[in-house]
Formats: C-alpha cells, structure tokens, sequence
C-alpha cells in the first residue's frame, strides 16, 4: 500500500460517507465544540456520562474525511466504556497518530489502527485528533467547553 | 490599470522559458514534477532573487543609514536602491512615500493605528464581504479602540463587490474605505480606480489592499488616485518578510509615528524626541534588510516581464482550468465566477472535504492551497467551510493544468470508488 492508500482506507471512507453516532444528543451531560482552524473543521461532541461510563455518545460537524471519519470511529469505541478506560484509549490513539512510525500499533486498537496512516501526513494529524481531544475534554475536564487543535 | 495591448519588443514574454528561471519548479515532489499552482499564498522566487539575497548575506551584512564603513554603505545603497525601484515599480511620485513594512498585514496596520487615531466615535470604516481578514481585523480594533462603526459593503453570488450598495454605504461618517484590489479568495478583480473615486467624493480616504494585485497587474498608484496602497514582497517572487505601504506624503506628514525606536527619530531625550522624515519616520529599528535587496531583485525582475502578455497568458490558464474542473470533476462548483478575475480558481467538490482535495493532488506532485484563506466571512457568505484554491502566475503552463485536473480526478476516484 501506498501512503496515500494507507490513509484513505476503506475503513477511513466508509466512516466518513456514513458517520456513526452523527447527530445530537438531547440529554447529554457535557457538549464540548472543537475547532481546527487550519481546516475550518467545527464539530460538536455531545456525551451522556453516568455512573463513571460513557452511556451514550454522539457528534456533528464539518471536517475532512479525516476527521469525521476518526470522530465516527472513536464514538463507536467508547460508547459504553468506563470514562478511565476512554482516557487510556485517548493515549494509545495519541501515540499513534504522533509516535514513531516504526511502532507498531497497540493491539486493543483494532479498527482504530486505521488511523496510523495520518502519521505520514503532520498537517492532518490535527484532523484525527480533532474528536479524541474533544472527547478528553468532555470526560477528563468538566471546566471546558471549546477545544481547538491549535 | 490596463495596459497598452502593444508589443514592447526588450519586455519578456516567453513565459516557457522563464519558468527555467525558478529553482524550485525544477523538482520532484512526491516523485513526480512540481506543478505549484499556490501562488497566492506565496509565490517562487527566481535565481536572480535568490542571489541577491546570498550576495547580501555574503559579502555585505551590516546596518543602513549609520555606518560610515564600506559595507554599510553598501547595505544602505542596495536597501534605498531596493526602495527607487518599488517606487518606479508603482509609478509613485516620490520616495517618501513608499514606506517599508513586513508586509500587506503590517502596512495595513500602520494606517490602522496611525492614521487611525483621527477618528472618533460615530465615524465609518467602510470595507467590503471579500477581504481578507489582514483587511478586517485591523480595521475591527481600530473600531474597538475609538468606537467607531465598520460597516461592510456585500457581494454578489459570483463573488463580484456589490458596488451600487457600496456606494450608498458610503456617506459623511465614511472616514475610510479600504478594500481588496485582487480577492485572494475569490479571485475577483474590483474596479478599484472607480471605487475610489467615489469614496473620494464622498469625503473618504482609500486603502487599497494589492497584496494579490501585483503580481498579476500593472499597477499605477497616481492613475489610481488611491491614498494608500499596500502590498507584500513574497507574493510578488520577492523574500517574506518584506512589504511595502505607499501613502500620499501630505497624509503620511499628518500620520503620528507607527512604532517608536531607532532609524525613526531625528533627535531623542527624555523630555521629547523629534521624528525623522519619511519615509523612515514609519520605518522603527533595524529593516529586513536582505529581504528588501532580494525584493528590489524582484522588482527588477518583474519589471522586465511584458504585463498585458502576462495578463493573457494567466487567464487562459484560469479559463481552461474553470472549464474543465467543470466538465471533468464531477460535483465541482466554482466559488467566485466575477467577469473581471485574476490568477484564483476557487471551488469545492460535492462529498470530498477540500482538505481531502489538497493531500491527494499532492501526492501527484500538485500544491494547492485549502482551507478558508484567512477569509471565513467570503466562506460564510458561499455556506463552505472551506475551497479548494489553485492560483496561477507567469510561470504555470497548461501541463500544470492537466496535472491538476488530474489530481482531482483521482480524489474522485478515490471516495466514489
């Protein structure tokens, strides 16, 4: 595979023609908006914690195939996880997306190893981590209400 | 201001040949030939720049207008030589009155700040829906700062200046108007000679915004009749960090200093200091002096180009490039189809992010700029978040056209399998 192949993968184009979770979330707990101003990507995360899970999840916006489609992924990931289990999940796509290219993907990632191929491309590595830094925000941080990736 | 359509037989205008002159456009990027068609961002900088600037660096780095050393010498006389082109370059009358600056955004500042310290409360700065936001935001703090109104003339649905609305926008309070000559965004050409005048008649004093005017016109400052005109030095295949400020000496005379330090000053003590006379009064601390000898190589560049072949040579490139991104990208939609357009192709393609757009041409060796072009009201107004922008000069070809179209075909491609 290409560089290019590997960040366009079909998992990547699925989840950006078809978004999981996309739309709003009439009760949640906490709503964050990220901004990439690079891009003009705007999204809105909204995420209904109880009992120290993330019972629902959901997220709208504009962005790149990138974004939407990292965003698509990580909403069907953490939905129903333990917040601490979701902030562990956060690292794992963080290093990911900027550690070495040789390292090899953490193994639970499964289909969030499609990411890995934003590596080869700094600029858009901002675009992946659009939704997972307003997910941190939401669960980690109960102060703010708009992330940026800048 | 157009051009004679006659021949100048020394001015160049084998657009082929000259495109040998550019280092960077000889290189492979991603393995393949450099089709560079984001110009309006920053263009590239010819050998003869380029050599200025190592020559500068090399042999005669030093401070101007104090040294009575030979280098300094040198330093002055290549910095104020760099300063009698940029005036012969825009036909403005004297030296005084071509002010050097990092670029368009800080000489807009300066007339913001400095000039704009006359205003009061109730008083109207006048800009129009197309500007870049180097020609919104200075304006906004001036309005924070003295309570005065910014009042915005809009735009058509091509991206053509509304300018019956913008005449009646103008009035007594008008104390500025100041608008793009070229949109970056759009790539609208404003017809800035009759904009002026009637803000003039109206009582106003005019900014002209020529950032993406220069490279692509010929531009006269006195037909013009504009007050102020700014513009950059690295989207006219000069260095960055260099711009220029033209103002109209009575007006500059008036202006209180910009910023205060050394070079602006006749005489300082602590009680008072005395301004030096222009244009260094506007010019604090130590210049970009390189960059200015490598902007003067630039000028001498360009003034060797013939404009009206140029002029003709870019539009067909932006004409074939429109039609076809058209016809062969399917779910393309221009952003801005003004009659009047210079050196911007603007447009989005339905169901691919224009970021999307940008990585893929560049894996075929195509750089074009995406993203709202410091102009998030233009994209606002055309409900995108973002457009994908090629913008062209003197040394593109059709190849880099079909390169282009190309790229966009394999995105297509690519998300609609």
């Amino acid at each position: 595979m290409d560089e290019l192949q590997e960040l366009y993968r079909e998992v990547i184009l699925d989840h950006n023609r078809n978004p999981r979770n996309f739309g709003e979330l009439a009760d949640a707990t906490r709503v964050v908006a990220g901004v990439n101003p690079l891009c003009g990507d705007k999204m809105t995360l909204y995420v209904k914690v109880g009992g120290g899970k993330i019972e629902d999840i959901r997220f709208q916006g504009t962005g790149c195939a990138i974004s939407v489609a990292s965003s698509s992924l990580m909403t069907e990931r953490v939905k129903g996880l333990p917040v601490g289990a979701a902030l562990e999940l956060f690292d794992k796509v963080h290093h990911l997306l900027t550690g070495p290219r040789d390292h090899e993907p953490a193994a639970d990632l499964d289909k969030l190893a499609a990411l890995g191929g934003v590596r080869e491309y700094p600029s858009r590595v901002k675009c992946a981590s659009l939704g997972w830094h307003a997910l941190k925000s939401a669960v980690a941080d109960d102060t703010a209400n708009n992330v940026t990736t800048e | 201001m157009a051009t004679a359509e006659r021949h100048v037989p020394h001015l160049k205008r084998d657009f082929a040949a000259l495109r040998k002159d550019f280092p960077a456009l000889q290189q492979l990027v991603h393995g393949r030939p450099l089709a560079y068609l984001d110009n309006a961002a920053s263009s590239q900088t010819p050998l003869s720049v380029q050599d200025a600037v190592a020559e500068q660096q090399r042999l005669n780095h030093s401070n101007v207008h104090r040294g009575v050393h030979q280098l300094s010498e040198r330093s002055t006389a290549a910095y104020e030589g760099a300063r009698e082109k940029v005036r012969r370059f825009i036909n403005a009358p004297s030296l005084a009155e071509v002010v050097f600056t990092r670029g368009t955004t800080e000489s807009i500042n300066l007339v913001a700040a400095s000039f704009g310290q006359r205003l009061e409360a109730g008083d109207e700065v006048l800009i129009t829906g197309l500007e870049h936001h180097s020609n919104i935001v200075p304006w906004q703090l001036l309005c924070e700062r003295t309570g005065a109104r910014l009042v915005v003339a809009p735009i058509r649905d091509d991206g053509s200046l509304d300018v019956a609305a913008f005449g009646r926008m103008l009035g007594a309070r008008t104390k500025i108007a100041a608008f793009a000559h070229v949109s970056n965004a759009l790539g609208t050409v404003n017809p800035v000679a009759s904009l002026i005048a009637k803000a003039h008649a109206a009582g106003a004093v005019v900014l002209v915004d020529g950032a993406q005017a220069v490279p692509h016109l010929r531009v006269d400052v006195q037909a013009l009749d504009c007050d102020f005109y700014a513009f950059s030095g690295h989207k006219m295949f000069g260095p960055t960090g260099t711009g220029v400020l033209y103002g109209k000496r009575a007006l500059l005379e008036a202006m209180p200093p910009y910023q205060g330090g050394g070079d602006m000053i006749l005489t300082v003590s602590f009680e008072r200091s005395t301004y030096n006379a222009l244009p260094y009064k506007f010019e604090a601390g130590t210049p970009n002096i390189t960059g200015f000898v490598g902007l003067g190589a630039a000028v001498d560049y360009l003034s060797g180009l013939d404009f009206s072949a140029l002029a003709a040579h870019e539009h067909s490139m932006l004409e074939e490039a429109s039609r076809r991104v058209l016809a062969e990208v399917p779910g393309a939609r221009l952003i801005g189809t003004a009659p009047a357009k210079a050196g911007v192709l603007s447009f989005v393609v339905d169901g691919i992010h224009a970021h999307d757009l940008g990585t893929i041409v560049d894996s075929e060796g195509v750089a074009i700029r995406t993203g709202h072009h410091c102009a998030m009201p233009v994209m606002e107004r055309f409900g995108v978040a973002a457009t994908a922008r090629a913008s062209f000069a003197f040394y593109n070809n059709h190849e880099d056209v079909d390169r282009l179209i190309a790229g966009l075909k394999k995105a297509v491609e690519i998300f609609r399998g």
